[in-house]
């Protein structure tokens, strides 16, 4: 299984991303520059995060339209795991593969802090790994993480069991207190319908070491590893 | 051929939390200007033609909504029919 992570313009989290994958789990991994317009031998796919095209405009709004998007939303459409991190997840949602959008954090700060998240379905490429309510804890660190979906967008995220991660405390309640960025209903990471997709705030690559701190981000990639034995036969066939 | 300037403005949606709107209208309360009760805070853009004869307003909707806004939080606006 060979992982893919993307780099445009202003990523600054591919590193880290490559670095957790290629040498704390020694996956075959590389780097796809955003205007690559195939990566056939790619499994699965990171889009990292970082400041792509230095947010102008909005954030991923530039990203979206660069060359690789097209062949990521293939992937995305053939069942191919996705996991977009931070401004990954804003790329995402951007190009619409994502529900929602991410706006300026409710309390207006610049958030550079560790947080808990819980674990709310284990059904998607990132979480198949994880026990139905496992807490972890990774930081975050963003200005534009404050979630926004309109009630009618909620509702339907919920019946569709798309919400992947809720920011909670150390005992795993989601309130307001443990919310730093005023996420609607708590959400930090959301899936697509088929749960092959997932984008969150949070940062599983800079949780992915004991001696940093905290290695809890090692099972969302372990997951996608687990995913692609799941997915790998839709894989064969698209070859 | 003459060049052509059209405006477009992208503002937060109604239903949209905007925290910097809220920061600036506090801001000026604070240096006394209490009659302004609310600010929403948005984005002008100045969008030049090389040719003003060839600009069409679907073109334009269509700029302003794959590119220059994000539908799901913000709604825009072309004051000038060009």
């Amino acid at each position: 299984m060979k992982f893919g992570v993307l780099v445009f313009p202003g990523s600054n989290c591919d590193h880290d991303s490559y670095h957790v994958l290629k040498h704390v789990l020694g996956l075959e991994t590389r780097f796809v520059w955003h205007q690559t317009t195939d990566f056939v031998d790619c499994d699965a796919l990171i889009v990292p995060g970082g400041f792509s095209f230095g947010d102008y405009l909005r954030c991923g709004a530039i990203a979206k339209f660069s060359p690789v998007m097209t062949a990521l939303c293939n992937h995305a459409e053939r069942g191919g795991p996705v996991l977009g991190i931070c401004n990954g997840f804003q790329i995402l949602q951007e190009c619409g593969l994502l529900p929602g959008s991410l706006l300026r954090n409710a309390r207006l700060k610049f958030l550079c802090q560790d947080v808990y998240l819980r674990t709310e379905t284990t059904r998607t490429a990132a979480t198949g790994s994880l026990r139905p309510g496992q807490i972890l804890r990774m930081p975050i660190a963003h200005n534009e993480g404050n979630f926004f979906l309109p009630d009618a967008g909620l509702a339907e995220l919920s019946n569709h069991d798309q919400v992947v991660f809720r920011y909670c405390d150390r005992a795993g309640q989601v309130t307001g207190e443990a919310n730093p960025n005023g996420s609607v209903d708590g959400i930090a990471g959301v899936c697509n319908r088929a749960g092959n997709v997932v984008g969150l705030m949070p940062h599983p690559e800079r949780a992915a070491e004991a001696l940093l701190g905290s290695d809890d981000g090692l099972a969302v990639f372990r997951s996608l590893v687990d995913s692609f034995q799941r997915y790998s036969p839709c894989r064969q066939v698209s070859i | 051929m003459s060049r052509a300037t059209v405006r477009v403005i992208v503002r937060p949606k109604q239903s949209v939390l905007d925290p910097q709107g809220e920061a600036i209208q506090r801001s000026l309360r604070k240096m006394g200007h209490t009659e302004v009760v609310r600010v929403r805070q948005g984005k002008y853009f100045e969008l030049e033609f090389s040719d003003g004869s060839q600009i069409n307003r679907s073109e334009l909707e269509k700029i302003a909504h794959e590119v220059l806004s994000n539908p799901v939080i913000e709604e825009f606006e072309i004051p000038e029919q060009p």
